[in-house]
């Protein structure tokens, strides 16, 4: 039982949980049945899987020029996912694809009433 | 690592086979665009798992390639998202799109036909 063992069974744990994870994004995004529950799908757990799938990436190569660029991937990753998944819920309100009295908490409705009627405060 | 390598590809494919399927079943074309950014993603770890069975190092800037450019589609086509009609929300049957496609080329024909005989019209306007 040396450290390459560990690092390599480790690695097979990281790549396993990455797997699952997409996998249940690909459930999630079947099964979901409003879009903004999809981007959930879409936007988090596939992060986590990603980012899973690297660090067993890096741990099986073992190689400081690789594990920067994998950090690099996960940075992008990081930073992106946010981005598209924030432009698509804002596409979907302004184009009506969901209904928003089906929402919990909608403050972006409250906040664009009292941007069009600045007095009527409350 | 083997056995590993085809256990987490066999759940991968299933990921994907779910989320093409959502592809296909829209409703919207949101819908479809946060499936296919799943798919890129979907893409990036199998990479990364084919990349740590086969112990390979000359496919890593695939991955920083792909984890850069894969929002764009979707930020894209969020930004020009239009409203759609209900009937919109569904891909189109093949014999659908041959009716259509015969309607357009009647049309085409018919205004063919009308500049052709406007055409012989002038013609014989002027040759006498």
């Amino acid at each position: 039982m040396n450290w390459d063992t560990i690092a390599d069974v480790v690695a097979a744990i990281c790549l396993l949980l990455g797997s699952a994870f997409t996998l249940a994004a690909g459930i999630g995004v079947l099964r979901f049945r409003d879009l903004l529950s999809r981007i959930h799908a879409g936007a988090k757990p596939q992060v986590v899987g990603v980012i899973l799938a690297l660090i067993g990436l890096g741990l099986r190569l073992r190689s400081a020029s690789v594990i920067a660029t994998l950090i690099l991937v996960g940075l992008f990753q990081l930073i992106t996912a946010p981005v598209s998944a924030s432009f698509v819920a804002r596409a979907a309100y302004r184009t009506g694809t969901f209904d928003p009295d089906e929402l919990g908490v909608d403050e972006l409705t409250e906040d664009l009433a009292r941007a069009r009627n600045p007095d009527d405060e409350g | 690592m083997r056995t590993v390598g085809l256990i987490s590809a066999g759940m991968i494919a299933i990921g994907a086979i779910l989320t093409i399927i959502r592809v296909e079943k829209g409703p919207s074309s949101l819908d479809r665009i946060v499936a296919l950014d799943i798919i890129s993603n979907i893409l990036i770890i199998a990479v990364a798992l084919d990349a740590a069975v086969n112990l390979r190092r000359e496919t890593i800037p695939i991955l920083a390639a792909l984890a850069l450019v894969g929002f764009i589609s979707s930020v894209t086509v969020a930004r020009y998202a239009a409203v759609e009609p209900r009937e919109a929300r569904r891909i189109k049957t093949p014999e659908e799109v041959a009716a259509e496609e015969e309607a357009l080329r009647r049309e085409e024909e018919a205004a063919a036909l009308a500049e052709a005989e406007a055409k012989a019209q002038r013609d014989e306007e002027i040759a006498p």
